[in-house]
């Protein structure tokens, strides 16, 4: 069936391919660039794990054909750091909090999150939640995620404080 | 789970998508937002052998106000209506409906139309749409033709589009009814942002008397298409929608709602929360209009 040249940008790099039209924006990021930090999960629109950013905003990349995303911008996990070697802010405080544990929802949390963060610095819980609600953690219960956001809009304000004390084990 | 082959097409008018459509017979499918297509492409519940992309298609998107009506092209994002200050201001209610619509991942990518044309009996775009009277636009190469909401949906993922039809525009005309106007939208979810169990939308005029001059109640998720409620809503006419009024007017209703039992509810279930979310929107409503806030 029908094959297609696309040319778009990923993390600021111009990318080009000739896809067939059935193949999803998260196969093409995983299988013909490379970016595996993409997860696939439910590959149906209910897990949020494939989230990335098309045009700034998040949206879920199993539910967009590649074919579609021809001239627009993707942003994946990959982008976030600022160099290979480090972390975001945002990636920072979710290992500081231990917000994850096996790992697959992360990166789709964190594009999540980083959108959220980008419009609306100061976000409030509530605004965390609703930020994250399409985005499926079987391990976490949430809790950490949510402080974990909430860290990074501190520490992106300015103030670069260290994490609260926590007792026991980090959860 | 991935789709079955498929051809391509991205059209960037509303005829040559007509023309595609025609050419395509049966088979063809408007991919918009692709928030209930895909799904349905992934677990091979749709197989068409022709995908037509409308997203650049510019005469399919955009709101605009066309003499006494609101006009929404059935391309546009429901992130971008709901963030459209005329949207706010004129169709208060389709703004608080669209709250409800799934999460910010789905409403970047999903529309007005594709919500409308997919007839998800849980969706919260066709409940407002029904109270709002719109009236839907359908286009084909052999013309245009439009189509009442009360007619459009006709059982769960089915509508009176024709299979070489278009939604183009969505049309909500105004009430002549002046007054203070009131919204109540209140859905029943497992999950917030999950699929309604039910959902109630509510459009009212209170008179200068205070007197309900006008009111509109619809029900989704409940049965097999959203419905209104022309009994609660006659009951409700003229009066002063004091809280003994609506609970007559709701119980009226009760024993007449069609209600459907599946993995999440049974029907039982869905009849009575839905009495209960119909009586808390007209409530809303009421309240909104009472306080004269719009």
């Amino acid at each position: 069936m029908s094959q297609h040249r696309i040319d778009l940008t990923v993390n600021g790099k111009t990318r080009s391919a000739t896809v067939p039209a059935r193949l999803t924006l998260v196969d093409f990021l995983r299988e013909t660039l490379n970016l595996t930090g993409t997860h696939t999960g439910c590959e149906h629109g209910v897990c949020g794990a494939c989230t990335v950013l098309l045009d700034g905003e998040p949206v879920r990349s199993c539910l967009l054909f590649a074919v579609q995303a021809d001239g627009a911008q993707i942003a994946t996990v990959e982008g976030l750091a600022p160099d290979t070697e480090g972390l975001s802010v945002l990636q920072d405080s979710f290992c500081e909090l231990h917000a994850l544990q096996c790992g697959f929802c992360t990166s789709g949390m964190l594009m999540a999150a980083h959108a959220l963060l980008t419009r609306d610095p100061d976000p409030s819980e509530e605004k965390i939640r609703e930020a994250i609600g399409g985005n499926l953690c079987r391990c976490t219960g949430y809790k950490q995620i949510v402080e974990a956001i909430a860290l990074a809009a501190r520490r992106l304000k300015g103030a670069n404080e260290p994490a609260p004390e926590r007792g026991g084990h980090g959860g | 789970m991935k789709a079955v082959d498929f051809d391509y097409r991205r059209p960037t008018s509303l005829a040559e998508t007509c023309a595609l459509l025609s050419e395509g017979g049966g088979d063809a499918k408007i991919i918009a937002g692709g928030q209930t297509l895909v799904p349905l492409l992934a677990m091979r519940l749709a197989r068409p052998t022709l995908l037509i992309d409308i997203n650049r298609v510019a005469e399919l998107q955009g709101v605009t106000e066309s003499g006494e009506a609101v006009e929404i092209r059935a391309c546009t994002r429901q992130a971008r209506a709901l963030a459209d200050p005329m949207v706010r201001a004129k169709l208060p209610l389709l703004a608080k409906a669209l709250s409800f619509v799934g999460h910010e991942q789905t409403r970047n990518r999903g529309t007005i139309g594709g919500s409308l044309a997919n007839a998800d009996p849980a969706a919260e775009i066709g409940l407002a749409a029904l109270a709002l009277d719109a009236e839907m636009s359908l286009c084909s190469a052999k013309g245009a033709r439009s189509v009442p909401v009360g007619q459009f949906f006709v059982s769960p993922m089915e509508t009176a589009l024709a299979p070489e039809e278009c939604l183009s525009t969505v049309r909500f005309p105004a009430w002549r009814e002046t007054g203070r106007i009131g919204t109540g939208f209140q859905e029943t979810s497992i999950r917030r942002s999950d699929f309604a169990l039910a959902a109630a939308a509510v459009h009212l005029v209170l008179d200068k008397s205070g007197l309900c001059a006008r009111i509109a109640v619809s029900l989704g998720g409940a049965g097999a298409k959203p419905v209104r409620l022309t009994a609660v809503e006659r009951a409700l006419s003229g009066g002063r929608l004091d809280d003994r009024e609506i609970t007559d007017a709701t119980a009226l209703a009760h024993d007449g709602i069609e209600a459907m039992s599946d993995i999440h509810a049974s029907a039982a279930h869905r009849r009575r929360i839905a009495g209960v979310l119909v009586a808390r929107a007209i409530a809303e409503a009421r309240d909104q209009a009472v306080a004269g806030r719009i």
